[in-house]
């Protein structure tokens, strides 16, 4: 199963490759990793989409808990969050179709950041299932680049301190 | 007071109470080795020959000690020679603190002569690594590094120390307070689930205790002891685990697992509540996992929350230290006053009994051929030194010999490498722990494979007078390496046996050691006591059979209850 998990780092050179390399030398999966700087400049956000079973899942919290460098790390899935990638995506737009990728532009509520003759660049931002459905939309057209940020997320109405990090432990004794 | 850089390293060194490295000078550390001249008085510096020499000497030392181990290496090759070292000392949680040169830090990322970016070589083999690069962030990183390698699980550190650092100065103070806000180790543990567990163990039929290293790195020998000694619970350890409970213990069973004894592997596949403590269901231990001790409920005491389910589910997990857990956990079992214990698994007890006198591993005497059988000269070496010395081991037969065959009835008596398996860390390891202990007796239990991998640490040994004792149990091969061959490959010896094998008594002469040598049964005992009367490292070469194999023996993804027997 996919989990969205958000871990809390210490804004230090080596802490992206501490985490990645944890994922590569224990063969977890990476889907998706965004990293960046939260309002406490000593502290970054990374949002990880990973896949594996449950037991795996829990290594995955417990590995990066473990890390000098994690603050907090809390699994997003399974609680109520929002969660957004953004796209940039340039497209085919010939004379003939350049009013119809407008429309499926619009529908989708993205933006044109830039236009050539034969091509438009467009922005979209939204969860996954409406960023693929776009680009199932637009690949009739022909589409020349894609370029997506993976995924960011954040947990609904909640407000979330800066804990010890540890939080996981006494879930692992549960 | 302005400091240099160097001079703040062993300052701060000295507040840590480090009073003996390891170490190797080189280019980019002489700045460091220069400062060290004027702090001769209050820290030793013990010069090795190779730095992977250096780290097990300061791995060999912290587990003889319970001290932290410090190393200081040059950059480049000098770093890439600990990597080994760090990966033993990271796989068997040993407390150490590896200094590394650097080039100037305006040359790093250049392809600078011996420069290695060694902070990322070294990320997955230390708890946690730094690169100092500024003269003011370098005392809070030592207090860190040393809080870090010996808190929590502890592990080695690694710190990175450019050029142009060293040489720099600032005003020193070190800090007495340590703020970090990533790392809190629990060390008590969830009381709810120690009375869970005292509960199940009070119910339990047929309990066994699992024994790991936790209980030697957490000291908790005496506790675990009272644990298995009140309640009449059998104990098992693994190779780590030696030492923490007597090993002439009657309720002692042996290690478990691949090389365990015949009636452990028994015990944990039958018991009905197993008490895993400071160990990690390593598979050299489980076997086949779907076949691991399946008809009991399980207790896992460890202070890292990773070990825990990673390998085999368990049902009350404890996450903390595992002295601290145990004595809480006898409290609660003390409240089970009526109980009497010994009666209860007296059945248990009996039923082991004769699983031990079903297959008993009969020592092999010297009468059995002309032949010298590796378990004997252990033997000896037990009666002759009654078990009272600090013995390391080299990996492969060797060790797993060592460890069915001597008694080890105090903890941090026996220094292996149990989780990496490296061969070449018992002589340097044995060197470490000379230096530690220096009246006390350390023998190294060696193959003529694994000697020959750190053999140049002899002239150490010899320079700091450490009269280690190494018995080379030397059968003309990679023991191990021929031991599967001979048992899963067709019995093909390909590339295991040596054709050249030095002669190690001139070897040890030409070192200004002394070299013994037996190749009869009857010339074991002699050679061990005069090795041991000389003040002065002795290898002891033992002209073994070279037949013998490790038995019992769990070939690789079975199930415990399948061993081989001879």
């Amino acid at each position: 199963m996919r989990h969205v998990i958000s871990v809390l780092v210490e804004n230090e050179p080596g802490v992206l490759v501490r985490v990645s390399g944890l994922f590569s030398g224990r063969g977890f999966n990476i889907e998706s990793l965004n990293v960046a700087e939260t309002l406490d400049p000593t502290i970054s956000r990374m949002t990880l989409v990973t896949s594996g079973n449950e037991q795996i899942i829990e290594q995955i919290i417990k590995q990066l808990n473990k890390l000098v460098n994690v603050v907090k790390v809390v699994d997003l899935t399974g609680s109520d969050f929002v969660d957004r990638e953004m796209i940039l995506i340039r497209v085919k737009a010939e004379a003939s179709s350049r009013a119809e990728v407008l429309r499926i532009l619009d529908i989708f509520r993205g933006r044109v950041v830039d236009v050539s003759p034969k091509s438009y660049t467009l922005e979209i931002t939204g969860d996954e299932k409406k960023v693929q459905a776009v680009v199932e939309l637009l690949a009739p057209f022909g589409i020349l680049e894609v370029v997506r940020t993976g995924k960011v997320a954040i947990s609904r109405g909640r407000k979330e301190g800066l804990g010890t990090g540890r939080a996981q432990e006494q879930k692992a004794e549960g | 007071m302005k400091k240099t850089g160097a001079e703040i390293l062993f300052e701060s060194l000295k507040h840590e109470g480090v009073d003996t490295i390891f170490g190797l000078p080189g280019g980019a550390v002489l700045t460091l080795y220069h400062a060290l001249g004027k702090y001769a008085e209050e820290i030793r510096h013990i010069l090795v020959r190779h730095e992977q020499g250096a780290v097990h000497a300061a791995d060999g030392y912290a587990r003889s000690s319970g001290k932290v181990g410090v190393c200081l290496v040059t950059s480049g090759p000098g770093g890439t020679n600990t990597v080994t070292g760090l990966a033993t000392a990271y796989m068997d949680s040993v407390p150490l603190v590896v200094f590394t040169g650097q080039v100037p830090t305006m040359l790093i990322g250049n392809d600078a002569f011996q420069e290695a970016d060694i902070t990322g070589i070294t990320r997955a083999c230390t708890k946690h690594n730094y690169l100092v690069k500024d003269v003011k962030d370098l005392a809070m990183t030592i207090k860190q590094a040393f809080h870090l390698a010996r808190t929590g699980r502890p592990g080695p550190v690694l710190v990175d120390l450019p050029k142009d650092v060293v040489a720099d100065s600032t005003e020193f103070s070190y800090p007495s307070k340590l703020k970090m806000r990533s790392y809190n180790p629990t060390y008590q543990g969830h009381p709810g689930q120690i009375k869970r567990a005292a509960k199940l163990i009070a119910g339990a039929k047929k309990p066994l205790i699992y024994a790991g290293g936790g209980v030697i790195l957490s000291n908790s020998s005496k506790e675990l002891t009272a644990l298995g000694q009140k309640l009449s619970i059998p104990v098992t350890t693994t190779l780590m685990g030696l030492g923490g409970f007597p090993g002439s213990h009657p309720f002692f069973l042996g290690m478990l697992g691949m090389h365990g004894s015949f009636h452990a592997n028994m015990a944990v596949t039958h018991c009905d509540v197993l008490i895993a403590i400071g160990a990690r269901f390593d598979d050299r231990v489980t076997g086949k996992i779907e076949s691991f001790s399946p008809h009991s409920k399980k207790i896992h005491i460890d202070i890292d929350p990773t070990s825990i389910s990673k390998n085999v589910p368990v049902d009350i997990p404890i996450v903390g230290d595992a002295r601290n857990i145990l004595k809480t956990l006898l409290k609660y079992l003390d409240e089970e006053t009526g109980q009497d214990w010994a009666k209860k698994h007296a059945e248990w007890l009996e039923q082991i009994a004769e699983w031990k006198r079903n297959y008993n591993s009969t020592p092999p005497d010297s009468h059995c051929g002309p032949c010298i059988k590796p378990q004997f000269v252990i033997q000896k070496i037990y009666e002759i030194t009654k078990g009272d010395v600090i013995i390391t081991t080299e990996v492969g037969q060797n060790q797993m010999w060592a460890a069915q065959s001597f008694l080890f009835n105090k903890p941090r008596t026996l220094l292996t490498s149990g989780g990496l398996g490296t061969m070449g860390y018992g002589f340097p390891a044995a060197i470490g722990a000379q230096v530690a202990f220096p009246d006390k007796t350390v023998i190294d239990i060696a193959g003529d494979g694994s000697i020959q991998m750190n053999i140049q640490e002899l002239a150490t040994a010899v320079q700091y007078n450490l009269p280690v004792k190494v018995a080379i149990l030397n059968n003309h091969c990679l023991g191990m390496v021929r031991q599967w061959q001979q048992l899963f490959y067709e019995e093909r010896y390909d590339q295991s046996v040596f054709e050249v094998v030095p002669d190690f008594v001139k070897l040890a002469e030409a070192y200004g050691a002394v070299g013994l040598r037996a190749t009869k049964p009857e010339e074991v005992e002699p050679v061990i006591r005069q090795a041991l009367s000389i003040p002065k490292p002795v290898f002891m070469d033992f002209l073994i059979d070279q037949n013998e194999c490790v038995y019992p023996m769990v070939p690789a993804g079975a199930a415990l209850t399948e061993m081989l027997l001879v």
